[in-house]
Parts: structure tokens; sequence; C-alpha cells
């Protein structure tokens, strides 16, 4: 993709940042997802709220946050609390549209491993951070996008652990698991944008990155995958590579 | 009047052994370093560590080997190191006992430590391995009545059919140390910013102890008293340290020091590299003076102060930097 004008990172922090419609609340991570929330507030989506589970609501970011509780995400903010408020009032009350995710492993009904990879997670081969607030996310907004490395390894057909659940075994098991809304609506990775069936919750391909096929994306996809009408992933426009690079992240904190 | 005005090393030397412990801020801002310093050279053993998202202040003592069971939801400097380096090595080491949870499940448990109430209802974890499986065995909680007999339960609502909550069991620790902007010495606390889960942590805690970068006359507190978040009779002791959460973040103070935390970063990677660190910043140094000439003095200190228009340094360099 190098004689490309613009890299894989903004590639998926365009995508990242479509799935955001004006005047929804957006629960950011760290990385990609702020890259994303604040690209969206700086075009389409103006009056998007960004907040964070370490305790801001509403933050106007004039500087591209290192961490959920960094104090970059108090600028502009319109209330800063803690962890408490944010996970009781705002997420568990239903009041997060959209919520970001990310992980080692995505199997294919978007469940989530941040946690460990090996068969028993008590003797686990590698240890992750754990789920931070990522299980509350997956379990209480409205709906979640998934930032995924595309890799056959790392889209196994089953998780070694289910951190952040998403449509658990498919179809209804969601509901049936006890939790009241949500799941993941789309999976943004390195190589396309996946998204699920409406009723059996299977993951199909909707676009591929250019200078990709659909059937690549398949070869390193860890379970079959419908990839039939799959299109190449939209381009990043000129003014939203421009917000990106002068206005989101001109340090290149993230973009380099 | 000095009133609950206690020097450092008095109040670090107050956590014995063996003792449970939370901390207080979340990932970058706000940890007790300077106290979590002076654990290390008192070389503390066996402690229980709460938290939901520690960090660095987590990793420095679990790789000093101060640590011997911890419960919970995150370990890592986010962006600054995506997963805390000696966490790792020490879970896939067996060196190490834990209990995942999640960020709202442990916030929830401090709380109802904090009421005074068994347990706390949470509509997360359903259909998570969180909820399904357990770190610790049976015999690792048995063994430390400290430790809840039972890592979480689903419960039917008795008031409506159909619907599920998760209880997740209250915490109660022996010591609370949080770091804040400003504290009097009668116990009065100001946090500025977000306040992440540093009132409930507090007020879970038997004993608690307040690190501050200014002590302030309680007046001044006393002005605004809605900006005070903890009841000033749950702080037991109060002392004065001025970048004491270096290299971590302190609103209207001091930004985080990307150029230390690549440092540790870089040395935690390997045993030797871990070592050397802690010779050179935490065992060498004989106290937090000490420290902060170690990792730079006033010159390096003043280039991470706050600008008062933003509560943090917008022109700290944070990539491409040699440590």
């Amino acid at each position: 993709m190098s004689a490309r004008p613009y890299s894989l990172t903004e590639l998926m922090a365009v995508a990242a940042a479509r799935e955001i419609r004006d005047g929804e609340v957006v629960f950011a991570g760290t990385g990609l997802p702020m890259l994303g929330a604040m690209l969206a507030q700086h075009t389409h989506a103006p009056d998007c709220c960004i907040i964070f589970e370490a305790g801001t609501c509403a933050s106007q970011l004039a500087h591209l946050p290192m961490s959920v509780g960094d104090p970059r995400t108090l600028r502009g903010a319109a209330t800063a609390a803690g962890l408490q408020e944010v996970f009781n009032y705002v997420l568990q009350a239903g009041r997060v549209d959209v919520g970001f995710l990310s992980g080692a492993q995505v199997d294919c009904h978007g469940n989530i491993n941040s946690t460990s990879i090996g068969a028993d997670p008590r003797r686990p081969q590698v240890r992750f951070p754990g789920s931070g607030g990522s299980c509350d996310i997956a379990c209480l907004a409205k709906r979640t996008i998934i930032i995924a490395k595309h890799e056959k390894r790392r889209f196994p057909v089953t998780v070694d652990y289910v951190t952040s659940p998403g449509w658990l075994e498919g179809g209804d098991s969601r509901r049936q698991a006890g939790l009241v809304r949500g799941g993941p609506s789309a999976i943004v990775t390195t190589k396309g944008v996946m998204r699920f069936r409406a009723d059996s919750k299977a993951l199909y391909l909707e676009s591929y990155h250019p200078g990709l096929t659909a059937q690549a994306v398949a070869d390193d996809t860890g379970f079959p995958i419908d990839i039939e009408g799959a299109r190449e992933t939209p381009a990043p426009s000129p003014e939203e590579l421009r917000i990106l690079r002068e206005v989101v992240d001109p340090e290149r904190i993230f973009l380099a | 009047m000095t009133g609950k005005l206690i020097d450092l090393p008095t109040a670090a030397a107050l956590i014995p052994d063996g003792a449970t412990i939370s901390f207080g801020g979340f990932t970058t801002q706000r940890h007790p370093m300077a106290l979590i310093h002076e654990l290390v050279r008192l070389r503390r053993r066996d402690l229980y560590l709460f938290g939901h998202s520690p960090g660095g202040d987590w990793d420095l003592l679990i790789g000093a080997g101060c640590v011997r069971r911890v419960e919970l939801a995150y370990e890592a400097d986010e962006a600054f190191g995506t997963v805390g380096p000696r966490w790792r090595q020490a879970v896939e080491r067996g060196q190490i006992e834990w209990e995942d949870y999640s960020n709202f499940a442990m916030v929830s448990r401090f709380a109802a430590g904090a009421m005074g109430i068994p347990f706390m209802p949470i509509r997360s974890l359903l259909g998570s391995d969180v909820l399904a499986r357990q770190a610790l065995t049976e015999a690792q909680r048995a063994a430390d009545r400290r430790t809840s007999p039972l890592k979480a339960h689903v419960l039917q609502s008795p008031f409506q059919a159909d619907d599920r909550v998760v209880l997740v069991p209250a915490i109660h620790t022996e010591f609370a140390v949080l770091h804040v902007q400003k504290a009097a010495s009668n116990g009065i606390v100001r946090i500025e910013g977000q306040t992440f889960a540093d009132v409930q942590q507090a007020l879970c805690a038997d004993v608690v102890i307040v690190t501050a970068e200014e002590i302030v006359p309680e007046e001044t507190l006393r002005a605004e008293p809605e900006r005070n978040p903890i009841p000033h009779m749950a702080i037991a002791h109060v002392c004065h340290v001025p970048f004491g959460a270096h290299p971590y973040a302190v609103y209207n103070y001091y930004d985080y020091d990307p150029l230390h935390l690549k440092r540790y970063h870089d040395h935690a990677r390997d045993d030797a590299g871990f070592q050397e660190y802690l010779d050179r910043y935490v065992l060498g140094p004989r106290n937090h003076l000490e420290y902060l000439e170690a990792v730079g003095g006033p010159l390096h200190l003043n280039t991470l102060r706050a600008d008062p228009a933003y509560g943090y340094s917008p022109n700290l360099r944070r990539r491409r930097l040699e440590s």
C-alpha cells in the first residue's frame, strides 16, 4: 500500500470514524478508536459525544490522549467524574451508542480475547493486560466496533478466553445469556471491514482494503467467511487525511 | 498544627508485609509512586493488591517481588506499554496469584465495601469468561479469608421475571494510598480532574494514606466544600510529596514523563534490565528527593510542568525519544 497517498493506520482510522454517526455517544479507547472518534468529531459528526471510562464526558480533545486516564481527556469536557459515574449512569443505564474494542484474538461471532493465550488461563503461554473496561463496554454499549490486526492466528473459530462477549455462539445466544442490549456491528481490521448477518450473526466480508482481494482476506482468516459481494474499502478523502494529519495527530503519536 | 501530617517514610513503614492495599490513580495518572518506591526500599513482601486499571505502580512492586496476590481488571501503561512487562512475566512464570475482573466490576466491588454492603449487582460480565472462569483455585480462595469465597454470583431478579444481574463481592482493604493535588493537615482532600475510583477505594479501607502535591490551609479547601469528595474523617494520614506521582501525570501540576516511561519499559523487558532500573532509580536513591535527582532533577522535571491553560503540557515531546 506504500504507493498510495495514505497509510494503513490512516485508512483504518477513517473506516472507524465512518462508523460513528453525528450526535452519538462514543466510548473511546486508546489508539485507533481515539483517532477515529476525534476525526469523526472534526468531520461528519461534530456533535458526537466522546466519553472515557476513567471519568470524562463530552471531551473536546485538543491533543491526542495516550491513555483513557490522560489529563488531555479533560480538555473541553462537560463533566469530570470517575469510573463509578461513567459505568453506572452512562454505560449501564444505556446511554452509550457505540463503543470501540480491540484484543489479541477475535472469533467468528465477534467474541474478543484480551486476557491470555493458551487453553488454561491459569497457566497461559502469553498473558495480556486483561479486560479493563472492555468486557463492560461489550456487554452494555448499544453496539460495538472491533479493531483488530488481521492474521489467521488472531481470527480463530473460538477464542481461548472470552474477555468481551460478542454474539457468543451466534443466533439468540447473547440474549439467552442475559445481556440486555448491544453486540458487535463491525470489525475493522488491517485487511478489511467485516459485519454480521442479521439473524445468524455469522460474519461476512463487507470490504477488503485497496491492494488486496476478497479471497486474500478470507485466506488470512481462521474460519470460513462469506466474501460474496465484498467490494474495495473506500479510500480516505483528501480532507479526512488533512484533518487526521494536521488536527488529530500532528505529533504522529499513532499515525507514525 | 500538624494534625494528620506525617513524613513519607513514616507513612510507608505503617504498611506491613502481607497487607491488603489499593492504590489510587488510573493507568497513567495520579499513582502514589513515591510511597510505592518506599515500599520497594523497605523490601515489603506478600502484599495483596486490589485495583481496576493500575499501570507501572503495580508493575514495579510485582517485579521487585513485593506482591503475592492481586485482584484486577487491567495492568498496563496503555500507549506507553500495552502490557505491564513484569506482570506478564510473573503470570507466565507462575510467580503470582491473581483473579480477573472488569473495571466496572472492580469499581462496583470497591463501592460496595465503601457503603458497607456485601455485594453490588451489575449487568456486565454475563456470557464472558471473566464470569465463567476463575484464575484462583478453590484451595487458594480458602487459604486466605480476605479473598471472597465466591468470585461472582448470577442472581435472578426477585422483582422481575427474566431479569438477571451479576453480584460482585465487596472489597475491604487494610490500606488505601492516594496521590492527590491538594490536602489539608486535617485530612480534607481536593482531587482535580477525574476522580477515577479513588473515593470508593479510600472509603473501603481501614487506613487511608494521602500523599499530596500541596498542603494548603484547611480554610482554602473549606471555601469550596463541593470540590472535596472524601469525608475527611476517613483519612488517617497526610504526606506532602511534590512530584509524588512521577513518572505519571497529575492534572494541573505536571504531565506524564514519556522519556522516563520509555526508560522503564526498555529496562523492564528482561530481568537484568529491570534490576538495573531498580538499582538506579529506586534502591539506589535513599529517598524521594534523591529519586527526583536520579530521574533528571529540576531541570528535567520543569519540562513536565502543566500549562495552567490546559492542566497538562501541550508541547510535551511524546514520541521518538532517546532514553
